[in-house]
């Protein structure tokens, strides 16, 4: 009989959470999940939030669709099976069918833009790549292709776990029903409204403005998101080079299986030793599809980053935008305040059409001016209230965007550290499969 | 080291190949030869009182004894180096010259050590010399006089150390020979100055003569031979295939050798990256650092892997496969002998032939016409064939001699070839295999390292442990 765990030990590092996730991966082997696995554990553990607490999510499938588009053209597609499961029932040993649904990538996007609009202050974790880019030959940039697809799904798996393990974002309505809800979905998005808050934040991405007072964390962070982007894109091309060279050797070596074979035939003693000599330069040869595919994982990896250095940029951004929008009220403001100073003492030190027009056509009457400086008074008190409030507007932003962003920062650490030690880890592998092969050969030459 | 003297009008150069006639005596005469001593130790070995009567002293067994002598490595008494290019400067010319050092304990040699310096022209006469002198025997090729791809310079530094190791190989592959090692004209380019080996040079066989021999070559070459024995078509089959194995080995190699570079071009590039990565982070910024300097270690290796193939691997195909060259020509001497061998046995056949029908009418009419009595021009011209008939038949006795001796001295030497062979190759591969798991082991310690490092940050600064 399976033990129920007291509430308080229930951890959401739980071995079923792995187990289903793991299951999930359907044609994976252990081996690719581990990635995955590093990922989603360690980061979510101690952070846990109260959906993961609640549910279970996976991208267990991908299926090929086709269909009429907006113009009434037929296309094909990709969906993915988005898997969601209690938390509750799995520990309890039963095994229910799990809820799901299936969603396309447009979808996914639609759900990430209004992420990124109605959670400005939060680093929004990135989607996979929508074309595959820094590929190396022999790799596909076909997004029909297999094998991109299925690295696509575990990148949409993993958006939607850490999407779920984000202190804010986890407990949104909308991403709670595109798990949850299969039709209507969009409506509902749409009904939100974030469009037109959209076309702002797509102006705090474009516009070039100057700042005069930005927090000096925000700009360094800034800093840092166009290095790691320029740094992370470089080694993704320096990578996918070297992968296609070392593919290249290990290829060539399969020539000397060939050889060895051809040659064995006319040798009477040497014979055995070359024919089985040669079988291990076809083995080695053959080595490397699975080295490299292993390395596509880290490039995955990496790839992430690339695109939360994007999501860190645009987070800066917009605080660039609030601190902008500040100043321009704080500056029309005091403008405005010493415009009333004139008024009331005469004195000309702005330069308005007004007081031009004045100086040419004569004075203005008393009435006017009492008019002019009872609008100036109201102007002022709206201009201080609308200062206020985008002064507690940017201290806001600021407060939940740094914190958002020391969590990306800690997660970003830990992360790219344990691709790094995987990276490590299948360097080892890659050398000992080497060495095996190599000792194996030496054993044959020597028997020639 | 050689147990088998050959006589000594043998490899002095003589264009035809005198062939000892009383051998049996100078295998005897091994009994004082104090090279004997070298060999007492190798029970195998024969000395003068083991060779009882029952042995033949055919020349096919004589060449198969130094087969046994052979596996006494330990008794190698000649050593010999080719090092220290130097290069000379003159009016006409510029060439580099390379120290050949020689260590005998050889006691046809005046002293047991000696320093000269040797051109590759030098080298090309040796060979050429040990194959007029042999030429159903198998010189070990030299290196080619032109590099064909790349580089064409001449002085160049890695053309003349691949050179030199080539050069060595051949003078040891010489002195290895059990008939080569004691050619009087080996001995001659190890030892002797500058002036004396030009001089030396200039004895010998005269052009003319050597053009006799050519023409000969040639004239049995067109005539072809009519019944070779099956195991040299066999030879010359294995020889075809082989020739395309090892020349195929030799691209595959230097293809691998081609990625491998292009390969190290680019992972020289990962390194700086994640240094530069490394800048602008804080917690990553070691791990980081760890990983460029990984990358880096790596490279070297790789480079010192590309160096080693290219150093020892691809000289020792590219040798097999110059060797298949040589191994052609031998064969196509080998057949020449005999065809001339054919050819005279024939023209002794149609003289017999000749002699036993005379054609008497003619004959007759032409002496009566002189005025010679028909019994007198009978005997005259009885004698006069007997004469030639008797010339032919000791010419023909010279070739069938000559031939066994070429077949004999090619089967042996063709075993010891391929023993060679597989030695070579054999040792080669397993050099290079052995680098290689070298270099992997070599690479896994620097990754391990790194992990290792990796894993006491972690479990200091009391992280998850990720074991």
């Amino acid at each position: 009989s399976a033990r129920v765990m007291p509430t308080q030990e229930r951890k959401l590092f739980s071995s079923t959470l792995f187990h289903k996730i793991f299951k999930a991966h359907t044609s994976l082997s252990l081996k690719k999940c581990k990635g995955c696995l590093y990922k989603i554990s360690t980061s979510m553990v101690e952070k846990g939030t109260s959906l993961l607490k609640m549910m279970e999510i996976s991208v267990a499938e991908a299926e090929k669709r086709t269909g009429k588009n907006a113009v009434n053209m037929q296309e094909t597609y990709t969906v993915y099976l988005i898997e969601t499961r209690p938390v509750d029932a799995a520990s309890e040993g039963t095994n229910p069918v799990p809820d799901s649904l299936w969603r396309r990538y447009s979808e996914f996007e639609l759900l990430r833009n209004y992420l990124l609009v109605t959670y400005p202050f939060s680093v929004v974790p990135p989607l996979p790549e929508k074309r595959a880019e820094f590929v190396w030959h022999k790799l596909s940039a076909d997004n029909m292709d297999p094998d991109f697809v299925e690295r696509r799904r575990v990148g949409l798996e993993n958006f939607l776990l850490r999407v779920a393990s984000h202190p804010d974002l986890s407990s949104d309505k909308i991403f709670y029903s595109f798990l949850t809800e299969e039709n209507g979905w969009k409506e509902t998005v749409f009904e939100t409204g974030f469009q037109a808050k959209a076309d702002s934040r797509l102006k705090a991405l474009n516009a070039t403005f100057r700042v005069k007072n930005p927090d000096k964390r925000f700009a360094e962070m800034k800093h840092y998101g166009d290095e790691l982007q320029s740094v992370i894109s470089q080694l993704l091309r320096v990578r996918a080079r070297a992968a296609d060279r070392l593919y290249g050797v290990y290829k060539v070596h399969g020539n000397y299986g060939r050889v060895f074979s051809e040659w064995s035939a006319i040798e009477k003693e040497m014979g055995d030793g070359l024919q089985s000599a040669g079988h291990h330069m076809d083995a080695y040869a053959a080595s490397v599809d699975d080295i490299l595919e292993e390395e596509e994982h880290y490039a995955d990896q990496l790839k992430e980053y690339l695109f939360y250095a994007d999501a860190l940029r645009a987070v800066c951004r917009k605080h660039e935008l609030t601190q902008y929008e500040l100043e321009m009220a704080a500056q029309d403001l005091t403008s405005k305040k010493q415009q009333r100073e004139e008024l009331a003492t005469g004195t000309i030190r702005t330069f308005s059409l007004k007081g031009m027009t004045s100086k040419l056509f004569g004075q203005e009457t008393p009435e006017q001016r009492e008019a002019k400086v009872k609008m100036l008074e109201t102007q002022i008190e709206e201009g201080e209230e609308l200062v206020k409030e985008r002064n507690t507007e940017c201290e806001e932003f600021v407060k939940s965007a740094w914190v958002d962003i020391e969590r990306f920062k800690e997660q970003k650490d830990h992360d790219l550290r344990e691709a790094l030690i995987s990276y490590a880890i299948m360097q080892i592998s890659m050398c000992k499969k080497g060495i095996q092969v190599w000792n194996n050969a030496k054993e044959c030459f020597s028997k020639m | 080291m050689s147990g088998f003297v050959v006589d000594s009008t043998v490899s002095s150069g003589n264009s035809s190949v005198a062939i000892p006639t009383d051998i049996s005596g100078q295998i005897l005469d091994l009994d004082e030869d104090d090279d004997l001593e070298v060999f007492s130790k190798d029970t195998t070995v024969t000395d003068g009182s083991s060779f009882n009567a029952s042995m033949q002293t055919s020349p096919a067994s004589m060449i198969n004894q130094y087969k046994f002598e052979e596996d006494a490595e330990d008794t190698k008494d000649i050593f010999v180096t080719v090092d220290n290019p130097e290069s000379h400067v003159t009016a006409i010319e510029t060439y580099i010259t390379y120290r050949v050092v020689t260590k005998t304990t050889r006691s046809e040699f005046d002293s047991s050590e000696f320093e000269v310096r040797r051109r590759y022209q030098d080298f090309l006469w040796l060979k050429g010399r040990l194959e007029e002198a042999h030429p159903t025997l198998i010189v070990h090729p030299l290196p080619e006089k032109f590099v064909v791809k790349g580089m064409v310079e001449r002085f160049n530094e890695d053309f003349i150390e691949t050179r030199r190791r080539a050069l060595h190989r051949f003078l040891n592959k010489i002195a290895e020979h059990p008939i080569f090692s004691s050619s009087e004209d080996f001995k001659i380019f190890l030892t002797a100055a500058p002036g004396e080996l030009t001089s030396y040079k200039k004895q010998g066989p005269g052009f003319l003569s050597r053009m006799g021999e050519t023409v000969k070559a040639v004239a049995a070459a067109v005539r072809g031979v009519r019944n070779r024995p099956q195991e040299f078509t066999e030879m010359q089959e294995y020889v075809e295939a082989f020739s395309q194995k090892i020349s195929s080995l030799d691209k595959v190699t230097q293809r691998i050798v081609r990625e491998q570079k292009e390969y190290l071009e680019e992972l020289k590039e990962c390194g700086p990256t994640y240094a530069l990565w490394s800048q602008s982070e804080e917690e990553l910024a070691e791990p980081l650092k760890d990983v460029a300097g990984c990358v880096d270690r790596c490279c070297k290796e790789t480079e010192e892997q590309v160096k080693n193939l290219n150093d020892n691997l691809i000289p020792v195909l590219h040798e097999y496969a110059l060797c298949t060259d040589t191994l052609k020509a031998v064969l196509r001497r080998r057949d020449n002998i005999q065809a001339d061998f054919e050819a005279k046995t024939e023209a002794l056949a149609t003289k017999k032939a000749d002699r036993d029908t005379e054609s008497k009418v003619l004959s007759l009419a032409w002496d009566s016409l002189v005025g010679r009595s028909p019994e007198e021009v009978k005997q005259q011209k009885q004698q006069k064939l007997k004469g030639e008939i008797k010339e032919m038949r000791d010419d023909l006795d010279k070739a069938e001699d000559r031939l066994e001796w070429a077949n004999n001295a090619l089967k042996s030497d063709w075993t010891r070839w391929q023993k060679d062979m597989r030695t070579d190759l054999r040792s080669a591969f397993v050099d290079t295999a052995e680098r290689n798991v070298n270099y992997y082991e070599k690479c896994l310690a620097v990754w391990e390292s790194f992990l290792h490092s990796q894993r006491t940050d972690a479990e200091g600064n009391g992280n998850v442990d990720f074991s």
